[in-house]
């Protein structure tokens, strides 16, 4: 069924660029928006913009009956999600097949299918896809008794948990069982699922996930992988492709478990198989599953040429996948900074505002997703991210140097943005060398405040 | 220049007759800005359900009453904006008298017609007492948060 008009249940970078795209393709676009963005760029450039309720995500881009009525009611033929809001909630995708409107992404029962992080793990299990040791305990004997087998430190996780959510480290297995309890109960009033799981702590590790794209009947491909560790509580900052010092094999390895899970699952759409690298013991563990574009995407399109949104769209279109494993070529390296208005000096507190005046790079394998311009708002409502700018190379050292050329480049005044930290972390030697762990940024942290006390 | 309302009633079937779907007029202190439906993307009507609606339907071959846009026409009417983006119903049901009709007298909580979303009906009411001197949204058609259902001129 040809997609005609789509609705972008989004806002923001990712409600522009899903725009952008459909607006190559002669698509046409209904923005719904909260009337907090009507005023935004997306607003502006869709065809038409329907205000879906007030600033509050939770009484608009929160609210699927509002998106799936305000779909049906412009005469949109599909909703594209974006990643966030209702981007991975099975009411959503649901409740569009209810209504044949054409769900942009994975099936409903995808999503619970990895949105259950135990299920999850079952199905990686199942695909021969490795997964951290540990698992379910069906009392606190055998939960001890796993304890002792994994060895501490060790991780209670929320089944309803992810993205570093619901997660307790635990150091001594004699605190095990408190650990057990209070994670338990955390996960209920959180997550609203009170069961927890035992995993391995992997104390040097990196993040390393594979992009993959699947038709819906078992063919998957993979677009190469990413490596995230550039991260700050579980907030990526900085992510690159291909992942650097990794050994062929090891490449090889990780692409083929990635593609292998999600041909486990039937796999429909654009989705990202994230893994955990264990340095100390050269391997890598299943993480989850992202069911959704991911914010990172960008890296892969500039180094494989592929639009990652066009080929949600044509797969969400019934066309399947018009690219074979042969067709995806990596060529060169990319690397992209989150530029975010939040204010480094004070814990990175979020900045919201009115930009009084943006002035963003440009230039030879540069790019920049945005939604902000000079008299554009940051509101208060929703995440701080306000760019993402990106840089593509012929390999990493040449991203690299025009990664930090466009980031000095930049220049944001009326709120407080992220990059000087983003300066900082391109100068540094470490990640100019590469292939950190997840631990880079504390002890990125620690380094400078040591290093402002000694001056 | 002043304009009567027989002036603005003229305005509004020139406009009708002709090719344009807005019309701005400015003189003076006079600002008139009328306009046809809904510009953009044409406005669709909402798709045939599959099941019935709960509560209550109302057809969609029910005339359409869309009237053009008098902003400038009672300066002391007041707007009562659409609490959800849905679709609006001026009746409690198919073939039924609409809730209310220009002209009528309504209380804060006199229901005004209904918003469906996904199957729900959803009552709205005026939230202010005076008299309807406008309907502006169209029946069974999509409207969005915020916007203008009807004009009611406050009583007192």
């Amino acid at each position: 069924m040809p997609i005609r008009r789509i609705l972008i249940a989004n806002r923001g970078e990712i409600a522009l660029r899903v725009l952008r795209t459909c607006k190559r393709l002669g698509i046409e676009t209904v923005l719904a928006a909260s009337e907090a963005d009507l005023g935004s760029l997306p607003a502006k450039l869709a065809d038409r913009t329907l205000c879906i309720g007030p600033a509050p995500s939770s009484e608009s881009y929160l609210k699927p009956d509002t998106i799936v009525q305000a779909a049906l009611g412009a005469s949109c033929d599909a909703i594209h999600p974006g990643y966030g809001f209702l981007s991975e909630r099975t009411a959503l995708a649901r409740m569009c097949e209810d209504e044949g409107v054409i769900f942009i992404g994975p099936t409903a029962a995808q999503i619970e299918a990895v949105g259950d992080k135990l299920r999850a793990r079952a199905e990686a299990v199942a695909a021969e896809v490795p997964v951290a040791p540990g698992g379910a305990a069906a009392s606190l004997e055998d939960a001890v008794a796993m304890g002792r087998e994994i060895g501490a430190p060790l991780l209670v996780k929320a089944v309803g948990g992810g993205g570093g959510r619901g997660m307790k480290r635990v150091d001594d297995l004699a605190d095990l069982p408190q650990a057990l309890a209070m994670a338990s109960a955390e996960a209920g009033a959180a997550f609203g699922d009170e069961r927890v799981y035992l995993e391995r702590f992997v104390a040097r590790g990196r993040h390393v996930e594979v992009q993959v794209l699947g038709d819906g009947a078992g063919r998957v491909i993979h677009l190469g992988e990413r490596d995230c560790s550039v991260q700050r509580r579980y907030q990526k900052l900085i992510e690159e492709t291909p992942a650097p010092g990794l050994s062929d094999d090891f490449r090889a390895a990780i692409r083929e478990a990635g593609v292998r899970y999600a041909q486990r699952l039937d796999y429909r759409g654009a989705g990202t198989v994230e893994f955990l690298v264990d340095m100390d013991r050269g391997a890598f563990y299943f993480l989850e599953m992202n069911a959704r574009i991911q914010v990172e995407h960008p890296v892969t399109e500039q180094v494989t040429g592929v639009d990652l949104v066009a080929e949600q769209i044509a797969i969400a279109a019934g066309g399947g996948l018009r690219l074979s494993q042969d067709d995806v070529r990596i060529q060169g390296a990319s690397i992209e900074c989150r530029i975010n208005a939040e204010d480094p000096a004070h814990d990175f507190m979020p900045s919201p505002g009115t930009v009084r005046e943006a002035r963003w790079p440009s230039g030879e394998g540069i790019r920049v997703d945005t939604h902000i311009a000079s008299g554009s708002r940051v509101p208060p409502y929703y995440d701080s991210l306000m760019a993402k700018i990106i840089a593509h190379g012929r390999d990493r050292a040449e991203a690299l140097a025009r990664l930090r050329k466009a980031i000095a480049e930049s220049h944001i005044e009326g709120v407080k943005t992220n990059l000087g930290f983003h300066a900082e972390v391109l100068a540094d030697p470490e990640f100019a060398a590469g292939g950190m762990d997840t631990g880079y940024l504390p002890r990125f942290f620690e380094r400078k405040a040591a290093a402002l006390q000694e001056a | 220049m002043s304009l009567t309302a027989k002036d603005v009633g003229e305005i509004i079937r020139l406009l009708e007759q002709s090719s344009f779907d807005e019309l701005e007029l400015e003189s003076g202190d006079i600002k008139l800005s009328l306009r046809r439906g809904e510009g953009g993307v044409a406005p669709a009507p909402s798709r045939q359900r599959a099941k019935p609606a709960e509560v209550a339907t109302v057809p969609a071959s029910e005339p359409k009453t869309a009237q053009p846009t008098a902003g400038t026409s009672d300066p002391t009417a007041r707007d009562v904006p659409s609490p959800l983006l849905g679709i609006f119903y001026r009746a409690p049901k198919p073939g039924e008298a609409a809730f209310i009709e220009v002209g009528a007298q309504v209380e804060e909580d006199t229901v005004i017609g209904i918003i469906e979303v996904m199957k729900l009906m959803n009552s709205v009411r005026a939230g202010v007492k005076g008299e309807v001197t406008e309907i502006l949204a169209p029946n069974a058609a999509l409207v969005e948060y915020g916007e203008t259902l009807i004009r009611v001129r406050p009583a007192g």
